[in-house]
């Protein structure tokens, strides 16, 4: 099955044509200004008024962003600023109250989440989403997407998709290897440990051979180790020439890879830059710094608790009406 | 008590047409559930349709048996996509609850008097059967040892069945074992996660609903051909339930698992009937005096054992008899 | 906490109880002498219509009684012509009912010449006496096929004259039992839903506490003996109070005999939907095993006689019922709303992780819902019981419409769920001014397909949460 895109099929390593792409556009991002909403030489998404809200909450509200093709963007902010959210919005998992975006030129407005996908745009959850009664073979053999066996009446005939299955398996075999979970091949998903699920997900994204990978805190619960690795898996995605946008809180990590960094707070964009610029920018310490922490809640407070849970309800319901 | 009868015509029933109806029906539930994780609670609606199509295609408009066939599984299919449209994009609770209605719209729709011209109301339709009769090989009882015993009519019935199902079931073995039948399986585990991989969820839903939906039809012609007679208390929401326990007792996401739980199922039955009838019966000087059971009461020993065995067999075996807990396929724990 | 709920919900029925008793009492002689008591009105013995013999020669009969059963009585009425015609329209034979009320018309030919044919029997209304219709205006004549060499016996059931309505008075008249079918109907979905929003479970085993609550007053009812206080007959009142305990009992048994322990174990919603599909088929017919499959009537406002209030129709029974179900649901929504286990009961539906770090005990809310989820369910039986008669299916019967009204008013929503009640049961009635009655339902579960069409969430729903 010939891949949707030019990128090359085989994501064992980078490639000259790849890496060369990389390092012109990590050069092209030298002059673009450090400012929220900064125009791109070659954005391969583009997103203009996107808000969404839930009940009184606006959880997204960003006026203009773009994503520079073929580098790795870093999406950061405190919890609860919304890039999940954002997240869902891009990909056709939610729908945005206003906006419009776009991918490589496309317009992506009530595209619905497998297409976007199919366009080359896959996505990871934040929460791993493992198909837990599949091996994990299994669960590397769905990534790949227009699978002739996939539609109905070709699947009662197995020989019609045995040697595309072939191919797959193959490809799914190398990229086990390189995730450090080929061991675990023939085990149900649902056995595997909760970093070996982030790999697993990051994994199946690839089988899809995406042109842009969406990770949703991919490091989340990925011990130390391991996470050197996985840091150069992702350089190594960019390197093969794909773009790379992610969300994560640990910092080292986003100071070691990513060519850009994106901060939301409260829904909105409120900076951009190279990463050592973008953290020593006082409006990202502030929302950092500002934002409320979670803490052990003392007996006293449920009666707040509560309390505030009653206000939500009535706001949500009023704003159903 | 007459434990040979018991004994014989319990196996009479295990594999006699009425198992024959649960296995398909519970093949289309395990496409459905067992696979995909749709809660389909209107199997009967669909059983009903396909059944009533042909019936009244012969019997009400004179059309061909074979064009009734024919008819029957496209509008079960129909069915299938007026029932999925609105609640596949839903929670999986949503679709219970709307096939459950539409089992009893179907049901009180094909009962009521306004449409008594067309499905005879309560009464139903007969005189349908002369086609699929004329192909009977059989001219005589068939009898096998001394104990079980078949009308030319059943065995007629069971011989077409029986091969339906095993098709069927080879049907459901090619596509489980396909890449379709892994997007199936993985839908039920996480359908968002299907999803951001590029399928057509909503699609694949739709498909398995329909597909469920006809071997439903399939078990909606064998019920009525085998007593050459239809009406809609044959298709109670009860019909339903009894084949989700079928399922769950040869266990789910298992090709062979509503054959051999269809077969128990109707074994334990009808030995649980005839137990307790016997053990209640005036004539022969009752094990269980009247005070305690009366034969009214006898006769619902059956459904009060299943009913706990249903919850049991949830509780503690929710892969089903011969199932392994691993590949459980439902949310158990 | 949860105690002072529970007296809340226990004790305003019972003020309510009292408050009503009073209002029978002002109210005079408004209502009907006790339906069910098995003695007759001491009115003159009428005679009796008896069957002719058997005869032995070889034709077949039509024979009926035409009898006036109005309030409880049963007269003969005579002087009323019947003809009999065959399948061309050709009269083949008429009579005359006698002074007991009895016809007798033989059909032409012998046995053989008639079997499977199939006659019209007509009445001539003109004939009926003065006052007097039947009670089914429409039905002047019955088709009898006969399929048996014996005689065939019919009868044409006498009513009032029917009284012209215009379509606005049967409306309204509709629009009353839509209400009050509503009521009840809210009151089951309001306990299904709170124990849906508490739980996540969609239990299909709901109806069988609605039935429960009918059965067990319907127990206390045929205790021997009436209850009374100053004269005045309580025993459905007492009956329906102890019909509501028993049944937040039973909820709570529920709980702590099954939910919970599966709760534990950590078994996942699906597998408890079909456990209680398993509950359900076993109480249904342990029911059945217990109480048999008759129809069963309380003792108490059987035929309680209309009330005329401006352009309104309605019985002192539907007051009863309004007047009990508001009060219930409305200490409901306030407990839920003001009380601290109310709102600890929103903050579990609404996010159950969060309310148990934040220091409420989860299974203790749940366990409480369970017990009011069930006393409201067991309410809703014990009044539908009361205006419509039941049986060991009668939970069963109205789950399905439970469902549709909680899923139309959103899964796991309070107000939803009243909401939804109100839409389904007022469609009910009042669909019938268009559509046929024996369609109602399927009117109802039509609507609830067409609106998850439009607004998938329900009325009041919300949307899921992805990732
Ligand atoms: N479906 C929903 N319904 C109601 N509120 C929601 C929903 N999804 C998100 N929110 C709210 O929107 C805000 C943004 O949530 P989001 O998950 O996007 O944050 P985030 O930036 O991903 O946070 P984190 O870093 O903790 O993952 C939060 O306040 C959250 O409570
Ligand atoms: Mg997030």
């Amino acid at each position: 099955m010939p891949a949707e895109t030019n990128l090359p099929t085989n994501v064992e390593a980078a490639t000259p044509e790849g890496l060369e792409r990389s390092r012109a556009a990590r050069a092209a991002l030298k002059q673009v200004e450090t400012e929220p909403g900064a125009k791109k030489p070659d954005p391969i998404v583009i997103a203009d008024n996107i808000t969404r809200t839930f009940g009184g909450l606006t959880a997204v509200d960003v006026e203009h962003v773009e994503i520079q093709r073929g580098v790795i963007t870093a999406l950061i902010g405190p919890n609860g600023a919304g890039k999940t959210t954002f997240f869902n919005l891009l990909t056709g998992f939610d729908r945005p109250d206003t906006g419009s975006w776009s991918f490589n030129g496309t317009s992506l407005n009530k595209v619905p989440a497998y297409k976007v996908a199919r366009m080359g745009m896959v996505r990871t959850f934040q929460l791993t989403k493992v198909l837990a009664k599949l091996t994990v073979l299994e669960n590397m053999r769905v990534g790949a997407t227009r699978q002739r066996g996939e539609s109905f009446f070709s699947a009662m005939f197995a020989p019609l998709w045995r040697a595309e299955e072939e191919a797959n398996t193959e490809k799914a075999n190398h990229l086990l290897e390189r995730f450090l979970l080929i061991k675990k091949r023939e085990d149900f998903a649902g056995e595997l440990s909760g970093g070996q699920r982030k790999l697993l997900e990051m994994a199946r994204a690839l089988m899809a051979d995406p042109e842009l990978v969406m990770l949703d805190e991919p490091m989340a619960g990925v011990n130390p180790a391991l996470k050197q690795s996985l840091l150069g898996h992702v350089k190594s995605l960019r390197d093969e020439g794909r773009t790379v946008l992610f969300v994560e809180h640990d910092m080292d990590m986003v100071r070691d890879i990513s060519d850009w960094v994106i901060v939301m707070a409260q829904g909105k964009v409120i900076a951009e830059g190279p990463p050592d610029s973008v953290m020593g920018d006082q409006r990202v310490i502030d929302a950092y710094l500002g934002a409320h922490h979670d803490t052990a809640l003392t007996f006293e407070e449920e009666e707040r608790i509560l309390a505030e849970a009653e206000k939500e309800l009535e706001e949500e319901a009023e704003s159903n009406d | 008590m007459d434990f040979v009868s018991l004994f014989g015509d319990s196996i009479q029933q295990a594999i006699g047409p009425t198992a024959i109806v649960y296995a398909l029906a519970a093949i289309g539930l395990n496409i459905q559930f067992g696979y995909t994780g749709l809660l389909n609670f209107g199997q009967a609606a669909f059983m009903a349709v396909g059944g009533y199509t042909m019936a009244a295609f012969v019997s009400t408009w004179g059309l061909s048996f074979w064009l009734g066939i024919v008819a029957g599984l496209g509008l079960t299919a129909v069915l299938a996509l007026l029932l999925g449209i609105p609640t596949l994009r839903l929670r999986a609770d949503y679709l219970a609850i709307v096939t459950i209605a539409a089992a009893e719209i179907v049901r009180q729709v094909v009962g009521s008097v306004s449409l008594k011209d067309w499905f005879g109301g309560q009464d139903g339709l007969q005189e349908f059967s002369d086609t699929f009769r004329s192909y009977n090989p059989f001219s005589d009882r068939i009898e096998v040892g001394t104990l079980v015993a078949w009308s030319a009519n059943d065995a007629w019935v069971m011989l077409v069945g029986w091969t339906l199902v095993l098709l069927c079931c080879l049907m459901t073995w090619l596509l489980v074992r396909s890449p379709w039948g892994r997007v199936l399986k993985s839908i039920r585990e996480d359908e968002d996660a299907v999803r951001s991989l590029g399928k057509n969820v909503y699609s694949y839903k739709m498909q398995s609903l329909m597909l469920g939906g006809m071997f439903g039809a399939l078990a909606g012609f064998c019920v009525a051909l085998r007593s050459a007679a239809i009406n809609p208390s044959m298709f109670a929401t009860d019909v339903t339930f009894f084949a989700y326990t079928v399922l769950l007792i040869g266990g789910a996401a298992r090709v062979l698992g509503p054959v051999v739980g269809s077969i128990i199922f109707w074994f334990l039955i009808t030995f649980l009937d005839l137990f307790f009838s016997q053990a209640t019966n005036p004539s022969s000087g009752p094990l269980i005096p009247p005070s305690i059971m009366t034969e009214t009461q006898a006769s619902l020993m059956r459904f009060i054992f299943l009913g706990l065995a249903l919850m049991l067999l949830m509780i503690f075996r929710p892969q089903g008899i011969f199932g392994d807990r691993k590949e459980l396929a439902i949310d158990a724990r | 906490m949860h105690v002072r709920l529970l007296r809340v919900s226990v004790l305003v029925p019972l003020l309510l109880g009292v408050f009503f008793a009073l209002l029978v009492s002002t109210s005079g002689g408004a209502q009907a002498s006790p339906a069910g008591t098995s003695v007759a009105p001491a009115a003159v013995e009428e005679p009796e219509c008896v069957k002719p013999k058997e005869r032995d020669d070889d034709t077949i009969h039509v024979q009926g009684c035409l009898r006036d059963k109005r309030g409880g009585g049963d007269k003969p009425v005579p002087g009323v012509t019947i003809t009999v015609e065959d399948d061309q329209g050709k009269v083949v034979g008429t009579g005359e009912t006698d002074e007991t009320g009895l016809f007798d018309i033989p059909l032409p030919g012998s046995t053989i010449d008639v079997l499977g044919k199939t006659f019209t029997i007509k009445i001539d209304t003109k004939t009926l006496p003065e006052g007097t219709a039947l009670q089914d205006p429409k039905q002047v004549s019955l088709k009898q096929k006969i399929n048996l060499e014996t005689d065939v016996f019919v009868t044409f059931p006498i009513d009032d004259k029917p009284e012209v309505e215009s379509d606005l008075e049967r409306a309204l008249d509709l629009a009353v039992g839509g209400i009050v079918f509503s009521l009840c109907l809210a009151m089951a979905a309001l306990g299904l839903s709170m124990i849906f929003g508490t739980t996540g479970l969609t239990n299909f085993a709901h109806g069988e506490l609605i039935t429960f609550g009918a059965i067990v007053a319907f127990w206390v009812d045929q205790w021997p003996g009436d209850i009374t206080i100053g004269g005045l007959n309580i025993t459905f009142v007492v009956a329906m109070v102890i019909g509501f305990v028993a049944s937040g009992a039973f909820g709570w048994l529920n709980d702590k005999a099954l939910w919970a322990p599966l709760r534990r174990r950590g078994t996942g919603l699906i597998a408890m939907m079909i456990v209680s599909i398993g509950l359900s088929i076993f109480l249904r017919n342990v029911y059945q095993y217990a109480a048999g499959a008759n129809n069963r009537n309380y003792s108490q406002y059987g035929n309680a006689a209309p009330i005329n209030w401006g352009w309104f129709t309605f019985t002192s029974r539907d007051v009863f019922v309004v007047v009990i179900s508001v009060a219930v649901l409305g200490a409901t929504v306030l407990a839920l709303s003001r009380t601290r286990m109310g709102k600890a009961t929103r903050a579990v539906a609404d996010n159950p992780a969060l309310s148990a770090s934040s220091g409420i005990d989860v299974e203790r809310v749940i366990n409480v819902v369970w017990i009011g989820g069930a006393a409201l369910a067991g309410l809703s039986g014990i009044l539908l019981g009361l205006t419509q008669g039941f049986n060991y299916q009668l939970g069963f019967k109205v789950l399905l419409l439970v469902f549709a009204a909680v899923t139309l008013g959103g899964l796991g929503t309070i107000w939803g769920s009243i909401i939804g009640a109100f839409v389904i049961g007022i469609f009910i009635e009042v669909s019938t001014l268009f559509i046929p009655a024996e369609l109602k339902y399927v009117g109802a579960l039509v609507i609830l397909i067409l609106v998850l069409l439009v607004r998938p969430q329900g009325i009041l729903g919300r949307r899921e949460r992805i990732g």
